[in-house]
This record gives structure tokens, sequence and C-alpha cells, in this order.
């Protein structure tokens, strides 16, 4: 397996949805490949990362103020 | 009435009473569906829009929208989903404002080539939070996601943050199951490449 194989399966390898034999294949890969490795634990990570992370924030005061706008327009029909 | 939703098996989704109230009237089922989905969809159309303003109408455009044709909710799909769908399209609708003239999409700004080998080797997966910050990371974060195109973005942030299974994304989007997956991974392989620009000085333990 080349590198760009082994890319082209990313996703489906953290995503955990290719069979046991392709998961072998893969693993085998990476036995040998520490760029694939490399790849594979800081992409990861990024997913992780980002899934921890809130990067847009939207503050009590703001919610509040839309949840009293919206519920408002509701109540009167929008 | 709603149509009975069920999700995959024999439960039906929390949500879909909440739907069914708010269609009897009871405008408190609604405002729980607002408590509970608020933050994801002002994520989304912060995303999308780029600008604070924007996202904010959004949320308010899209839960008032979904209330509005709440009658016209299927019930095959999740009303998360489909309340994705319409905050998407009120994204795309003010960032086309913004831009005036120019055609938006979701399809907009996508790059051709497939993802390349990734060229930075270095290592940082372990902890590269540790080094930063909340502030810090949260700017980094943001700088470093703001880069890719806008359906790079969304695709990541349906898929990844959010948690939609790539059918879902797919349907929310109006996409092809494989532009999906073929976005992702491309969205996945640019942040990593962009994160390893500011981790791989940055190793666990040098500050």
């Amino acid at each position: 397996m080349t590198c760009t194989e082994f890319l082209a399966l990313l996703d489906e390898l953290i995503d955990d949805t290719i069979s046991a034999e392709t998961r072998a294949q893969l693993q085998d890969h990476l036995k040998g490949c520490e760029h694939c490795e490399v790849t594979l634990n800081t992409t990861r990570k990024t997913i992780e990362i980002y899934r921890s992370h809130e990067v847009y924030e939207l503050p009590a005061s703001v919610r509040e103020r839309l949840h009293a706008a919206i519920v408002a327009r509701c109540k009167n029909g929008c | 009435m709603a149509t009975i939703q069920v999700t995959g098996e024999d439960e039906p989704h929390p949500d879909v009473a909440l739907v069914a109230s708010a269609l009897a009237g009871d405008v408190r089922a609604f405002e729980t569906l607002i408590q509970k989905y608020d933050r994801q969809i002002f994520r989304i159309a912060q995303h999308i829009t780029q600008n604070r303003e924007d996202a904010q109408d959004v949320v308010q455009d899209a839960f008032l929208k979904a209330y509005e044709k709440l009658s016209q909710f299927q019930g095959n799909s999740k009303f998360y989903t489909w309340l994705v769908r319409i905050a998407v399209n009120e994204s795309l609708m003010r960032l086309r404002k913004r831009r005036t003239g120019k055609m938006v999409s979701i399809d907009e700004d996508i790059e051709t080539a497939d993802g390349s080998v990734p060229r930075d080797l270095a290592d940082w997966s372990p902890n590269p939070e540790q080094n930063y910050s909340q502030t810090e990371l949260a700017a980094i974060l943001r700088k470093t996601i703001q880069g890719l195109p806008h359906g790079f973005r969304v695709v990541f942030v349906l898929r990844d943050v959010d948690g939609l299974s790539t059918e879902e994304t797919a349907e929310t989007l109006g996409l092809s199951i494989p532009a999906v997956k073929s976005r992702l991974l491309r969205a996945r392989l640019q942040l990593r490449e962009r994160l390893s620009r500011y981790f791989r000085n940055k190793k666990a333990g040098e500050k």
C-alpha cells in the first residue's frame, strides 16, 4: 500500500467504517511508515480539538435576547 | 399533527413530542427546541457567514421560519437536520447580501485537486492545547478554520463537531454522499496542515 492509498482511506479508518481486512492492511502500512502514522495521529487530534473547544461562543445575554425575540414573534403568529 | 418520526429502530426521537406539542400551540415546547439547538445553529451560521451579527440574525430567522413551516416538517428526517438545512440557506442568503451581485452557494470556492500527501511531519498530537490559554487556542482554531472554503468548513462542522452522519450531512446540504466524503477528507487534512504551522514549533513542554 502506498501513502496515497493510505490517505484515501484515512477517513474510513478514523470513522471506523472499514472491514477488518482493510484495517489490517492499513495497520500493516502504518508499521513501516512514520509519515502516515503522524498524519493519522495529528488528524485525529485536529478533530478532537475542534470538537472539544467552542470556537464561537454565544453569550448568555445574547441568547436570552434572541429567545425572547423569537418567542414573542411565535406568540404573535410570526 | 406531525408524522411520527422514528430514528432507525423503534424509539421515537425526543424532538418528535416537542414538535407535536409546538404544532398544537404550545410555544414553550418550541422554546425547548430553541434552548437545545440555538448554539449549534449559531455556530454553523457563524462558520458560513463569518459575521457575528449575521449569525445572530440567522439564529432568529431560522427558528422563526421553522416555526412558521412546522406543519410542513415531514418527520422522515430529524428535526435538527431539517432546522440546519433552513439555517444553511438563511446563512447563504446573508452572505449573498453582503457580496452583492455575486452568486453564493455551498459549492463555491472548492478546489478540484484531491488532498495531497501532507508535507508536515512533526507529531504535535498528544497535547498541543496545554501550551496555550483558552483564549489563545480559540483564536488559533478560529483563524485556522476561517482559511477553509465555506463548503469545506460547513461539512467539517456538521460531521466532526456536530456529529451528524455522512448521510445526514449530505441531506442537510443537498450534496451527494461522495461529495461530502471528499470534502470532509480535504477539510480534515487542510485543518491538520494549518494547525501544524502553529503547533509544530511549540511542542509539549516548550513555553
